[in-house]
């Protein structure tokens, strides 16, 4: 009989705690599969936020580190500096990443660290209940902007990919989205091609993942996809950042 | 190699190269920045990584980063930045990952000013992060000893995978001494086969400080205390001056306070007062058996620090209302003239108001 679905050897069995139609699942998935087809899982070194996936680290079958709420970044660069043949990456929220480690992801997307960053942005934070995110939507309910989020008090939501973007040292930056196939597939690609940078070590490399919360948003699965298409997708567009361009590699 | 004249933070520097502490990550803060301007001239030279990071925050979880993959990582700082780090260091404690942290103690508490002081005592030896943990505490007390004690600092911070604190203050940081680099031989280490080096041939390994399970948090914090209880056995140092004869009275001072003390007993002895000393070298884990049994031959113990009283409850812990135990400190950055110890000591012997 010919296998023709199977488990990526960098996904663990175990099975995950994540909500029904979070698409942490999915983004894992897309992690272990790449991981798997450039044969990187027995270099890899995962670094876990403080957050819904602050348990990630039972989810693949490869090295794990757990870092301190917004420090991933700080982490990875410990470990690339130490052991430059590992390949490293942040897995990391938008409160975690945008709020309390925006200094963290600023200095080493500025430094250049050869590592890759996986942001989930769901507008929310999920493991604390709900409350609101520096990405949180204008007007969005939450547990802490229960009036809906109010721009002329608190501003508007940070778009993470176009504030590195405008550093000049990183090179790979790219938002996505996973929440229908044809979504799925072009993060995928932009995943494999962050790792694969990675890899040749040419570039830090910054995969940003519009994502769903149903349960803090308080909509079904469905409309929570709906939500994110009519209120997310305009405001963080789905597209390339920045690439870097084979005869730069080494430019100044 | 013979003796050569160095700056404190220079002579630590180049002592943690050459005990393996190749990778340095650090953030500039007076009075060490020093060490940071000699690594990053140094460290090409030798193969290292020299790394300026963007504050204090971010160093200590680089340093988390780095011992977990297998390294051997240190940094340095003064009182505001250690504060800064400590979150990292309960993170780094709880993981049982190995470090050395030097810390070049300025007068606080705030911005408090950059001259010497030994009121980092409490956040060194009873925590300072949250948690309940403990770091191993070298303090030395010349630029000699500081050279000294970095290889050590380093072999047990990977002996007990847990953050070494090196705790000298302005004056040790700043003074120029003669020191010489002697190579110091430690029995072998056990392998590091807990570090995230990439799971080829094994499972793969985490590094965590995680326990939702009440039961297995337990666990764990029972297991560092067994590992703090093994320090208490094994890792207590302190000098002792002048208690092969009779003495009055006892002090206690650690660092430079300590180098203060031994002129005032001097001092003291000229006026027939015999005084001796007990300089703690670790300040955790605290010499209380050796301070209460030289409590015992005096008639009273008096603790001299540059705080407002840090030490002095280990001492009264040590001594318990056996002896009359006395302070006396002086504070934000005015370092005690031996003169004012023997006024303090001769204050306590009824001799003088």
């Amino acid at each position: 009989m010919k296998v023709i679905f199977k488990r990526p050897e960098s996904l663990s069995s175990t099975p995950t705690h994540y909500c029904p139609g979070c698409t942490h699942g999915v983004i894992h998935r897309l992690i272990a599969e790449v991981i798997d087809e450039l044969g990187l899982r027995e270099r890899t070194v995962g670094i876990a936020p403080v957050g819904c996936s602050v348990l990630a680290f039972n989810y693949f079958n490869f090295d794990f580190q757990q870092a301190a709420h917004g420090r991933a970044p700080a982490v990875a660069t410990g470990i690339k500096r130490a052991r430059p043949d590992l390949i490293v990456f942040t897995y990391q929220g938008d409160g975690d990443l945008a709020s309390i480690g925006m200094s963290e992801i600023v200095h080493a997307a500025n430094r250049g660290e050869k590592f890759t960053v996986v942001f989930i942005n769901n507008a929310i934070y999920g493991m604390t209940g709900g409350q609101m995110a520096p990405t949180t939507m204008p007007g969005q309910v939450t547990t802490t902007s229960p009036r809906g989020r109010d721009v002329g008090d608190v501003g508007y939501p940070i778009r993470m990919c176009e504030l590195l973007a405008s550093l000049r040292t990183p090179a790979f930056i790219e938002r996505v989205a996973v929440h229908n196939p044809k979504q799925v597939v072009n993060a995928r690609r932009a995943l494999k091609e962050a790792f694969a940078l990675q890899k040749d070590n040419v570039c830090f490399s910054f995969v940003e993942f519009l994502s769903t919360c149903p349960t803090n948003w308080g909509l079904p699965p469905y409309e929570a996809t709906k939500w994110l298409e009519e209120n997310m997708l305009p405001y963080y567009p789905v597209q390339n950042f920045k690439r870097p361009e084979k005869e730069e590699k080494n430019a100044g | 190699m013979g003796k050569v004249l160095m700056k404190g933070n220079e002579a630590i520097a180049e002592s943690a190269v050459r005990a393996g502490g190749l990778l340095y990550f650090g953030y500039p803060i007076t009075p060490q920045s020093e060490i940071g301007e000699y690594l990053a001239r140094r460290m090409p030279e030798v193969g290292g990584c020299f790394l300026q990071i963007e504050s204090e925050v971010a160093v200590v979880n680089v340093l988390y980063g780095a011992a977990g993959a297998g390294a051997r990582v240190w940094t340095s700082s003064s009182s505001p930045g250690i504060s800064l780090m400590m979150e990292g260091l309960s993170y780094i404690a709880a993981a049982e990952l190995p470090c050395v942290v030097v810390n070049i103690v300025r007068c606080g508490p705030g911005l408090g000013g950059i001259l010497p002081s030994q009121g980092d005592y409490f956040q060194a030896v009873k925590g300072g992060g949250h948690g309940d943990y403990r770091c191993l505490v070298y303090a030395p007390s010349s630029v000699q000893e500081a050279v000294d004690i970095m290889p050590l600092a380093f072999d047990r911070a990977d002996r007990y995978r847990n953050p070494v604190i090196v705790i000298g203050d302005g004056m040790i940081g700043q003074m120029m001494e003669p020191v010489e680099f002697k190579e110091q031989k430690f029995p072998p280490l056990p392998p590091k086969d807990w570090a995230t080096t990439g799971c080829k041939g094994r499972k793969p390994n985490v590094i965590n400080s995680l326990y939702l399970d009440p039961i297995e948090e337990e666990k764990l914090n029972f297991k560092l205390a067994a590992k703090y209880e093994e320090m208490k056995k094994n890792e207590v140092r302190f000098e002792e001056f002048n208690t092969e004869t009779d003495y009055r009275v006892l002090l206690v001072a650690y660092g430079t306070t300590a180098r203060v003390c031994k002129t005032a007993i001097r001092q003291l002895k000229e006026k027939g007062i015999d005084t001796a000393l007990l300089r703690p070298i670790t300040l955790f884990p605290f010499p209380d058996e050796r301070v209460f049994e030289l409590s015992q031959r005096a008639d009273f113990v008096m603790s001299i620090e540059m705080s407002t009283g840090q030490m002095v409850e280990d001492v009264q812990l040590a001594v318990g209302r056996t002896k009359p135990v006395f302070f006396y400190g002086r504070t934000g950055g005015m370092v005690p003239s031996p003169e004012e110890v023997v006024a303090a000591v001769e204050k306590h012997l009824g001799g003088k108001e």
